[in-house]
């Protein structure tokens, strides 16, 4: 990965934007800090900061066609570049390095603006067609690699993140108040918002064009399902061959790097299936990272030993304590950029920093297969909700979520009434595209009892609205369950795991993930699978496990699956309270950015400090006041000494 | 304080996070308005069975006896009633 940044002017372009760009490169220097490049001529100036992964000597960014009429700067990686540059050079096109990038601009000399739809990888790209007068903005299909930008009537800037962007507009910033409630409903803002006013992100597989100093964007790929049920009819073990031919070649492209590549083991099914694809298919040394913690009932250290003896790979293993996560919150915020309702992305900026230590730069992570092959939680609980929408009265149907919830005891009618009012809300509206995300919404939303008067009274639109809108018209075509799995793509995993937790949290420490399950020809042929082979009965990723059951031991195949999480509240109450979050969620810090209930906050302050703070909305809220209110102060309050004047 | 303020004060301190009493009626039903989840309903009875030294049996975990404070209110009474004679 690399840090892309850049202006385009509407009119004389050497008004010493130069000099900007280059700020807003270094501004994201950690995302590239091996190497800097300007490209500049009368309209644009493209800045980029390296990575250096593929072609170390030659591949030096922007980066020109034979003419130097097409200038690139591009983040992220093209798996495919061996093939394509061979396509390329048939027909006839020079190029003078062996860089991944270079197939970018010789394949759009080739192809057009359809020259997207020939690359497999992540990125973020920004070429340049002089002859033409047009910047082309380009994001890869899941949304791995991010990219945003801002226009007004004078000028378009772009860049890798938020803090480039606002250093170039050069004016300090306000909130996107329907972000944050965005934010306060699903975990992060509806793409293409963000949260701050005025700055977009580039929505994933999306195309922009910025020509005439007008911008349009189109989307050129999305997560497409079968209407009306016709589902690929093959039998389940051609399926499975098919699956694991796929998944193979996935990984095998994914380690195409000049620098040595690692994997994230997490101890999951996900994480342990490519560790073990990598040791039989990679042909390099396995080389594994993961993260334990003190708390036993989040530690995943037992799974991962029990691989790793399996395997045999050499693997590092770095213990978050409470007091890490305290001490790590700001820096953690200054890169997603965004308020976060949990502090899971904080310890996975601490394994990036224990990758980075090790002089490893690139690793492979499991991230994408509960939402590609239908992993998570709520698949389940949607499929039950559905089940139990058919006959609503039945006492028994509902019975089937403590399955899925242990810890919700049924029995002799305990607590029955009010499992049944939370997951039960809405039933009469199966069809609805959201059903299956109601429940999760509704009680992240009671956290928004703690915005100010002035916050509601600015809040104009319902966020769910908002993410409605953003849905396909074909939704309705679909089964539930894939309306279920292409709302978590959209919302938790672009907005929220691939970004906070994902991308901000690698790139932090200079290292750059790839997501093999992501690869879109992966995501392609599970949306043609019929939902009972993603989930059976109540078995997620069902063809998944039948096809690599194999490679694992039984343990890890048949264990319960245990979602990452990290501890909340207890990181910043268990020993003394670090000066910071006493300064943030002070009266004064809280009346002066508006957006908070000060009387409320202080009276959650009282009820964690008396040891009753234990719910997750007590977690949340916590959580979500807490980082919203650093992001106040990284990035308006000291917008000045923290942007603008970056040096 | 009464059994009533008691009751109204922790949801209101714990629940609601003000010390505002007209920000809850004594009929609100704490399902219907959000203020309790299922996990909040076992914190609610946690709280009611260490206040006043009552146990909470399985078949009366209902709304009927738990949705709002003067059902609670009733509720705890008729504990405390059982329990005396």
């Amino acid at each position: 990965m690399c840090g892309i940044a850049g202006i385009v002017n509407k009119h004389d372009g050497r008004d010493g934007s130069r000099a900007v760009v280059e700020r807003m490169v270094s501004l994201v220097s950690h995302r590239g800090p091996d190497d800097r490049g300007i490209y500049e001529d009368d309209d644009v100036i493209l800045g980029h900061a390296r990575l250096s992964i593929i072609d170390l000597a030659g591949g030096v960014q922007p980066i020109h066609n034979e003419d130097r009429s097409l200038w690139v700067v591009f983040n992220g990686e093209i798996f495919n570049y061996i093939e394509l540059r061979q396509q390329l050079q048939n027909d006839g096109h020079v190029f003078y390095t062996h860089s991944d990038t270079e197939v970018i601009v010789h394949l759009y000399e080739q192809y057009g603006d359809d020259f997207v739809n020939y690359l497999n990888g992540q990125f973020a790209i920004a070429l340049w067609d002089k002859k033409k007068q047009r910047l082309l903005l380009l994001r890869d299909r899941a949304g791995i690699v991010p990219l945003f930008f801002s226009q007004d009537d004078q000028r378009l800037v772009f860049g890798s993140e938020i803090k480039s962007v606002l250093c170039g507009i050069g004016r300090k910033p306000a909130m996107n108040i329907a972000a944050l409630d965005q934010i306060f409903t699903f975990w992060s803002p509806v793409s293409p918002n963000t949260l701050f006013e005025g700055v977009h992100e580039l929505s994933p597989g999306h195309i922009a064009i910025y020509e005439r100093g007008r911008l349009t964007s189109r989307r050129y790929w999305d997560w497409q399902f079968p209407e009306h049920g016709e589902y690929e009819a093959a039998g389940e073990d051609a399926l499975a061959d098919e699956l694991h031919a796929l998944l193979v070649d996935a990984t095998r492209i994914r380690l195409r790097a000049d620098v040595p590549v690692g994997a994230y083991l997490s101890g999951g099914l996900d994480s342990s299936i490519l560790t073990c694809l990598i040791h039989h298919y990679g042909g390099v040394p396995l080389r594994t990272f993961s993260i334990g913690f003190e708390d036993d009932s989040l530690d995943e250290s037992g799974y991962q030993q029990e691989l790793i003896d399996h395997l045999g790979a050499e693997h590092t293993r770095i213990l978050c304590r409470h007091e890490d996560i305290a001490a790590r919150l700001e820096k953690t915020i200054w890169h997603t950029e965004s308020a976060i309702l949990r502090t899971a992305p904080v310890p996975m900026g601490q394994l990036s920093g224990l990758v980075h230590e090790q002089n490893y730069k690139v690793v492979l992570t499991g991230e994408g297969a509960d939402e590609v092959f239908g992993g998570y939680d709520i698949f389940k609980e949607a499929k039950i909700r559905q089940f139990w929408a058919r006959y609503p009265q039945s006492e028994c149907r509902p019975l089937l979520l403590k399955k899925l919830y242990p810890y919700l005891d049924l029995s002799g009618g305990r607590g029955k009434a009010y499992v049944q009012a939370f997951f039960g809300a809405g039933l009469e509206q199966s069809a609805a595209p959201c059903f299956s995300h109601i429940p999760r919404w509704t009680t992240t939303s009671q956290i928004k009892m703690f915005y100010s008067d002035e916050s509601r009274e600015r809040l104009k639109a319902d966020a769910v609205d908002a993410i409605r809108a953003s849905l396909p018209e074909q939704i309705h075509q679909w089964h539930p369950f894939n309306k279920a799995q292409y709302i978590e793509a959209k919302s938790l995993m672009g907005g929220y795991l691939l970004s906070s937790q994902g991308d901000r949290m690698l790139m932090m420490n200079s290292v750059e993930g790839r997501f093999p399950y992501l690869d879109h020809r992966v995501i392609e042929f599970a949306n043609r699978l019929p939902p009972k082979l993603k989930m059976k009965v109540l078995n997620e990723k069902y063809l998944l496990k039948q096809t690599m059951a194999k490679y694992l031991p039984k343990s890890v195949l048949e264990r319960f699956k245990q979602p990452y999480r990290a501890p909340d509240i207890p990181s910043f109450f268990t020993g003394s309270t670090p000066e910071y979050v006493e300064e943030a969620l002070s009266e004064d810090a809280l009346d002066r950015s508006g957006y908070f209930d000060s009387k409320k906050v202080s009276m959650l302050l009282k009820k964690i400090k008396r040891g009753n703070a234990v719910s997750a909305r007590d977690n949340m809220v916590f959580t979500g006041v807490l980082s919203t209110q650093i992001w106040h102060r990284l990035f308006i309050e000291d917008f000045e000494s923290n942007i603008l004047n970056h040096a | 304080m009464s059994i009533k303020q008691d009751i109204k004060t922790y949801i209101l301190e714990n629940y609601l996070f003000t010390d505002d009493d007209s920000q809850l009626s004594d009929s609100d039903s704490f399902l219907e308005k959000g203020i309790l989840d299922s996990t909040g309903i076992l914190e609610v009875i946690y709280f009611i069975e260490d206040e006043y030294g009552i146990k909470v049996e399985d078949e009366e975990m209902i709304p009927e006896n738990l949705d709002s404070v003067e059902s609670l209110v009733v509720f705890v009474q008729h504990k405390q009633g059982l329990k005396a004679s």
